[in-house]
């Protein structure tokens, strides 16, 4: 850095020093751009030549494999019923998880944002799902959600909210009907329904909502200050000063909370597999648990690596959607690196 | 002037119930958060009446404190302890140390195709793990190194994950170049600018880093799942795994159990939380 500005020296001693500089660079960088190559770049390829093929992976790939061309793919969208149902499920969980997830993450920064007393101690308690989220919690919830001795099922019927939904059955023409033709359960079996199970995955979603409350508090904590104060020597209450600018300010962390958002909300995994096995009938199969199934179960790394690439696809072309979209609601305040 | 204005549309009083009605909506909130963690709490120091006691019980009957003893004893659960810690550790040591070399990379040096390099970083946080998922079982069979921990923790030491090394470089940003130049000008290498100035004054950053990873890898499920057939190489959360398909019938045993998983992760978050939430809200999210 400060070589470059060192006056007097020659050109030879200059350029001597550029590829020092150069090869420091690439020595600190080292360790990622081999595991780039080592294991991205190469397994990336690897993959693409192993969904031309129908493989069972435990054989020798020489002589075992056989090529396909795109007949995965063809599968795939064309006759395989399970392709569709575990792209139904994923979609249906990321269009309700994701935000729901963000306005449950942004409404809890804004509460801790105050000025109280005791506040790092409600930071830490929403923060903590977020730490413990994994095998152990997901354990947990599912005796949760167990229809008859779970605790979500009894807090719903002693806080009144079994008879008020029976009442709204009742009341909402063709609720009733629907329900009965559709043999929704009420009070939820959640897991035992096909149609609860996955709101019951979407709400043990909204636990670990606090990973993305503490991003948006660092969001909340870059706004100047100057601006609450001239709204409200205008007069703005605290809903006009939320929509008019904590809101456009923190869009390019919504932004990128909403991109990592569907990047995991399209990889969810565990949850099914631990809890639900997919069931009941399907109605939990994840794209990813499909993906390990075809993978590991079912021994087809060819018919797995396309299902791969189809995933990479998707959330690629959302990714790029959300990118694209993002001109006309991300607002970057003068320059900002 | 203050008495002409009715009382509620007085700054101070409004300001008062306005922080009233935040506190009592954080209080109630905090509590559908923790409610779970107490849930399993006390039915795990049940006995299985107490499970399924209608309605539950607040506090359990007798405490049962042997249901921890029974849940850790009747699978090999400090192997499986032993195993997460092994490569949690190991994890921890690699990512840290080889995120903040190559943050240093992306943050300091002037190489060429640096900034190409860092978009290509980014980038790869898109990739999801499932399409590298495959090849990487097959080099991991290819050297031998199926049902061994291994698969676990080589990877931590290339890199350590785009999301890490995008952190530390961040915060390497925040810190004033004139440290270094100073440091430059007595003939300071990179590697002891790296070692005895970035990392020093990067201590919320590391220790952001340093649990996320232990966090992370504590957690992992696929990994072990996938590498992982031999029982006394199992990680915590497989072992868990393996506890609920055989004694899934027994839930004060199970949610013992889960307990215990839990207790690392919590208490390495209650240590390093200050440095952790500061860490997190210092690096920002700023690109």
């Amino acid at each position: 850095m400060s070589g470059a500005r060192r006056p007097g020296r020659s050109p030879k001693y200059r350029s001597r020093y550029r590829w020092r500089e150069n090869l420091q660079g690439y020595l600190f960088a080292g360790p990622w751009l081999t595991g780039f190559f080592l294991f991205l770049l190469g397994p990336m390829a690897f993959s693409v030549v192993l969904c031309m093929f129908k493989w069972n992976g435990i054989t020798a790939f020489q002589g075992n494999a056989t090529f396909v061309g795109l007949e995965h793919f063809r599968t795939i969208t064309g006759e395989d019923r399970y392709f569709g149902v575990a792209l139904y499920n994923t979609a249906y969980y990321a269009a309700i998880s994701v935000p729901l997830g963000i306005c449950t993450s942004l409404f809890l920064a804004n509460l801790l944002n105050a000025k109280l007393r005791g506040i790092a101690f409600y930071r830490t308690v929403f923060y903590l799902p977020n730490v413990v989220a994994g095998v152990a919690t997901i354990m947990i919830w599912r005796w949760l959600f167990n229809p008859q001795f779970g605790g979500f099922n009894i807090v719903l019927d002693k806080t009144g909210l079994v008879a008020a939904g029976r009442f709204v059955i009742d009341a909402v023409p063709g609720l009733r009907a629907f329900v009965t033709r559709n043999q929704i359960s009420w009070p939820p079996l959640w897991f035992s329904d096909e149609f609860w199970a996955k709101p019951a995955l979407i709400i043990m979603s909204l636990w670990s909502a606090g990973g993305g409350m503490l991003i948006y508090l660092a969001g909340l904590q870059n706004i100047p200050k100057h601006l609450y104060e001239v709204a409200e020597i205008d007069g703005a209450g605290r809903v006009r000063q939320f929509i008019n600018i904590t809101l456009p300010m923190l869009t390019p962390t919504i932004f990128f909370n909403l991109i990592m958002s569907i990047i995991g909300s399209f990889q969810v995994f565990a949850q099914s597999f631990l809890m639900t096995g997919g069931g009941p009938n399907n109605a939990t199969l994840f794209y990813v648990l499909y993906l390990y199934r075809k993978a590991f179960e079912h021994f087809e790394m060819g018919y797995a690596s396309a299902l791969a690439w189809i995933l990479f696809a998707l959330i690629m072309g959302l990714t790029l959607v959300v990118i694209r979209s993002s001109t006309l609601w991300v607002y970057y305040e003068g320059e900002k690196q | 002037m203050a008495s002409t204005t009715p009382l509620w549309q007085r700054r101070s009083v409004r300001d008062r119930a306005w922080k009233g009605f935040t506190v009592a909506v954080l209080s109630i909130l905090a509590v559908v958060f923790v409610a779970p963690f107490y849930w399993s709490l006390v039915a795990s120091l049940s006995n299985l009446d107490g499970v399924y006691a209608s309605p539950p019980r607040l506090w359990p009957e007798k405490l049962r404190l042997d249901n921890y003893t029974r849940a850790v004893t009747i699978l090999p659960f400090h192997l499986f302890i032993f195993n997460s810690f092994y490569v949690c550790v190991l994890c921890v040591v690699g990512q840290v140390f080889s995120a903040s070399l190559v943050a240093y990379a992306f943050a300091r040096l002037r190489w060429f195709g640096r900034d190409v390099w860092f978009v290509i970083l980014l980038g790869t946080m898109m990739l999801p793990a499932q399409v590298t998922m495959i090849p990487h079982y097959q080099i991991f069979r290819y050297l031998g190194w199926i049902d061994t921990l291994r698969p676990l923790i080589v990877p931590s030491y290339l890199g350590g994950g785009a999301f890490f090394i995008f952190l530390m470089r961040q915060f390497f940003k925040t810190i004033p170049v004139e440290l270094e130049e100073a440091a430059r000008l007595d003939g300071c290498s990179n590697l002891r600018i790296f070692w005895d100035i970035m990392l020093p004054l990067s201590t919320p950053a590391v220790a952001t880093i340093s649990v996320l990873s232990f966090i992370g890898n504590w957690q992992n499920f696929m990994g072990p799942l996938i590498y992982l057939s031999s029982f006394e190489k199992y990680t915590v959360s497989i072992g868990l795994h393996m506890f609920q398909s055989i004694y899934g019938s027994f839930p004060h045993y199970m949610l013992a159990a889960s307990n215990i998983a839990l207790i690392p992760v919590l208490v390495l978050f209650f240590i390093a939380q200050k440095y952790f939430v500061q860490g997190i809200v210092l690096t920002g999210m700023k690109g």
